[in-house]
């Protein structure tokens, strides 16, 4: 057990964990955090990504002592009223059914939208299609995608 | 009867008192006889009236609806509380929704299961509306003094056009709740629905989109322990020995437990509990055949010809008809097992304490785990509460109560509140499979091309009866045969989304196909004909509606343009399931010598349709998850060990990988009849008949991407 201080949406954090808990766990199980979700612990599904310095990043895999002093962003801390752009595409294009995955298909999203602002349908789908949707929202992703997109140009 | 639980009713009794408490309605959608009935909110707060839903209109004109089933994906939060608004005339913006927590006794219908949540509560929800509306007029009536047949409502507000009269519901609420509810209530006129129909987005949009605690994994309490259980590794083991002082010894763990077959390590997070899980020396004994997938096939092909079969149903002469035929067509389709792959995995929350026991989790069938816990705790079930959280999808895994029962034990065990949580490869060898299945079906046709004998046979692992005797083409070919054979096995089966008909409508539908073609006849015509002989001259019982599943047949081929794009390969599927129609057109274009699924063009008949948006959805996830399975869903078996245990050995379909989804309604005023399953069932069918068209290739075998004709194909 080592104690870690961690930066995550803005706020300081400290958990005492051995240093290969993934990130993943510290924010559900240490620090109350659980919108970011557990889905397959091998990165295979994108359910748990977070940022970390502004990039998309699967917490799943990431140990807690490989975060040093980077700054994590997680759905929680995305926006401070949930409105950024792309949780207002969410809503607008009336995305989720069972919702479990979303809060990964959003950070995914957002910080795609950073490095590409205007994203041609493609790309959108070559970014996404990392993440797993089980409902098959995927239409409704993709179009939210482009929403968010328009709105914030 | 089904009630509300105390954290339902005090979660409603916080937004009705903000509201400003004015009229309180109690109701039963799972009740066919009880009408609504006025009640007062200490009546509700104390849990002296039971109900298993409630209206309450405040005085600042909010209305807060408790909807009742569990939302697992399917809609329900955002339909029930809107068929309720329409009859009310409810301001749309003006309604909150409490998801009910039910605590119900008696099992009725609280399972979302079957597409049933919807049709089941229709006319129920409707009168609750209807009531609410009458009490409002009512009361306006009184103290405007006029007669109530000439009030008027829309919007929330309350008009009386000779006087020039109008208020809004919050400010009779209050009257309202004095008088007495009629038994007897008049429902609108359904040509007249203003909201239902609409577009009304999901009411959970923005807690989902901000990451709040809504799910079973996010429960968290106070001094909980986390569980991380081993099961047997293969189908077929038994435990024999555990060796748990390494485990023991690991930090943060604090206690090893074992029950039935199971090891569970117990501890202060669920990453300490992997780890150590991961160092405990166990030893398993066979308990029965440890199968492999080369086991299944050897299976299937000793009982479709030798196997003992029952016979699900049969019209006419097989036998003779087949003899006299000009023509026999047979083929056989087989499908593998399939874990149900929720993206949230297996867990649920368990406190035995002294005097009872706290359940709290994604379960859609919350009467099973409370008659577990009884069972296991020796407490009366009325000790027992379970919460049903939100839920991370079910596709038919949390119809079964393990996950809750081991969360029983395990408390029980430890003397502590636990939460089990299974990792993604606990959930998906864990078993409750959907059963691998192989069909043998046989067509005779007469010179004319007309089918004149049919004959099914299933033979499934823990399939129970894998066929559906009753549904199409059964009632338009006089002679036909259905039998099924079942194979036990250790391997455990379950329902998964749209059970049998997941599969069977695909292998029906691409062999109604071969049928079709052997028979020189269109697809979609010789599917009319066939349905036009069930209704002029059936054969035996029709239990399908056939002039329903002509009207999808007919609107899906106009949609979709049949037979007349250039490019274009078509396939052609149909079936009824759970109680709705579907058809659906598949689209195969050839680029770079490569045969790709282009679109799937559905029509549907679900009766009305209550929430356009979550409908349309429900539609295109369906269609998504039925050719997601067809194509790539594979589960196979080594000595009864799983081959697959998480995503990247178990392929799901991706965003590159989808079809674009083209929706078609058919409006016929019919009482819906549920969404959550009918949509898949026709997709594979339409794939599979796409793909023959352009390569003449059949896909005679799920998935589809291990057939010979994807070679090569990624």
């Amino acid at each position: 057990m080592a104690l870690f201080k961690l930066s995550i949406n803005n706020r300081a954090y400290s958990a005492d964990v051995e240093g290969d808990t993934p990130l993943l766990w510290v924010l559900r199980d240490n620090l109350g955090l659980v919108g970011t979700k557990y889905g397959c612990g091998i990165a295979q599904c994108g359910a748990c990504t977070v940022h970390l310095d502004g990039k998309a990043v699967r917490s799943c895999v990431l140990p807690v002592s490989a975060v040093g002093k980077a700054k994590v962003t997680t759905i929680e801390g995305l926006s401070e009223k949930g409105d950024h752009p792309v949780q207002k595409a969410w809503d607008e294009v009336d995305v989720a059914q069972c919702g479990y995955c979303q809060a990964g298909q959003i950070m995914t999203a957002a910080a795609f939208l950073k490095e590409k602002p205007k994203p041609t349908e493609e790309e959108i789908v070559g970014a996404m299609s990392g993440n797993l949707c089980r409902c098959g929202t995927y239409h409704r992703i993709r179009e939210a995608v482009k929403v968010a997109a328009s709105k914030t140009n | 009867m089904s009630t509300l639980n105390q954290t339902s009713r005090r979660d409603f009794m916080k937004i009705a008192a903000a509201a400003g408490g004015g009229l309180f309605l109690g109701f039963n959608w799972s009740d066919t006889t009880a009408a609504p009935v006025v009640v007062d909110a200490k009546q509700i707060a104390a849990g002296s009236v039971k109900f298993n839903s409630y209206l309450s209109i405040g005085s600042d004109n909010i209305i807060t609806i408790v909807s009742p089933n569990p939302e697992i994906g399917q809609g329900i939060k955002t339909a029930f509380p809107m068929v309720v608004a329409e009859e009310l005339d409810a301001d749309w913006k003006l309604v909150k929704t409490v998801q009910g927590k039910l605590d119900n006794a008696a099992f009725e219908r609280q399972v979302t299961g079957g597409s049933g949540a919807v049709p089941h509560s229709w006319e129920r929800l409707r009168k609750a509306g209807a009531t609410a509306r009458y009490l409002l007029v009512n009361a306006a009536a009184a103290k405007w003094g006029v007669p109530a047949a000439e009030i008027t409502t829309a919007d929330s507000k309350l008009f009386h056009k000779a006087s020039g009269k109008s208020a809004g519901y919050g400010e009779f609420a209050e009257a309202a709740g004095k008088l007495t509810a009629p038994t007897d209530i008049k429902l609108k006129d359904e040509k007249s629905f203003k909201l239902i129909g609409q577009s009304v987005r999901n009411v959970d949009n923005k807690n989902i989109a901000t990451g709040k605690p809504l799910f079973g994994l996010d429960f968290y309490r106070e001094g909980m322990l986390f569980a991380i259980i081993q099961r047997p590794k293969a189908f077929g083991f038994k435990l024999k020995s555990v060796d748990s002082a390494a485990a023991k010894a690991m930090p943060g763990i604090v206690d090893v437990v074992t029950f039935e077959n199971s090891v569970a390590v117990v501890g202060k997070s669920t990453w300490q509990c992997k780890k150590a899980r991961e160092v405990l020396k166990i030893e398993y004994e066979k308990a029965a055949d440890l199968e492999s997938s080369e086991d299944h096939n050897r299976i299937f092909s000793n009982l479709m010809d030798n196997g003992e079969a029952t016979v699900r149903r049969k019209n006419g002469d097989v036998e003779a008809a087949f003899k006299g035929a000009a023509k026999v067509i047979k083929a056989e389709y087989q499908c593998p097992f399939l874990p149900h792959s929720p993206l949230e995995p297996m867990n649920f929350f368990a406190h035995v304490r002294e005097d009872g026991v706290e359940l709290v989790g994604p379960t859609q069938t919350p009467d099973r785990a409370r008659e577990a816990a009884a069972k296991i705790t020796g407490f009366p079930t009325e000790k027992i509460t379970v919460e049903i959280t939100r839920q991370g999808g079910g596709f038919g895994r949390r119809l079964s109560a393990d996950f809750a029962i081991e969360a029983v034990h395990v408390s029980k065990l430890v003397k502590a509140p636990v939460k089990v949580i299974w990792t993604r490869e606990d959930d998906m060898t864990g078993g409750t499979y959907r059963p691998a299945v192989r069909y043998r079906f046989e067509a005779a046709l007469d010179k004319n091309g007309e089918m004149i004998g049919y004959k099914l046979r299933g033979v499934g692992i823990n399939s129970g009866n894998p066929t559906r005797e009753d549904n199409f083409p059964s009632g338009s070919v006089d002679n036909l045969l259905i039998d099924s054979v079942e194979h036990k096995s250790a391997i455990t089966t379950g329902p998964w989304r749209a059970p049998i008909t997941n599969f069977l409508a695909y292998a029906e539908q691409s062999f109604i196909d071969e049928v079709a073609e052997a028979a020189g006849k269109d697809p979609v015509q010789f599917r009319l004909a066939l349905l036009e002989k069930a209704k002029k001259s059936p054969a035996g019982e029709v239990k399908y509606d056939v002039d329903r599943m002509i009207a999808v047949i007919k609107l899906a081929a106009e949609k979709s343009n049949w037979g007349k794009k250039k490019g274009v390969h078509q396939g052609f599927s149909v079936y009824f399931s759970h109680r709705s129609y579907v058809a659906q057109v598949g689209e195969v274009v050839v680029e770079k010598g490569k045969p790709t699924l282009k679109n799937i063009i559905a029509a549907v008949d679900c009766g009305i349709v209550i929430n356009k948006s979550g409908s349309l959805q429900q539609v295109r996830g369906g269609v998504v998850d039925g050719v997601g399975h067809a194509m790539f869903g594979n589960m196979t078996f080594k000595a009864g060990t799983p081959d697959q245990s998480n995503f990247n050995g178990f392929r799901l379909i991706r965003m590159n990988e989808i079809p674009e989804v083209d929706v078609h309604f058919v409006d016929n005023g019919i009482s819906p009849t549920g969404l959550g399953e009918p949509a898949l069932p026709p997709a594979g069918g339409a794939v599979a008949n796409a793909f023959y068209k352009a390569t003449k290739q059949r896909l005679r075998n799920q998935p589809f991407i291990n057939e010979e004709a994807f070679k090569g194909i990624s």
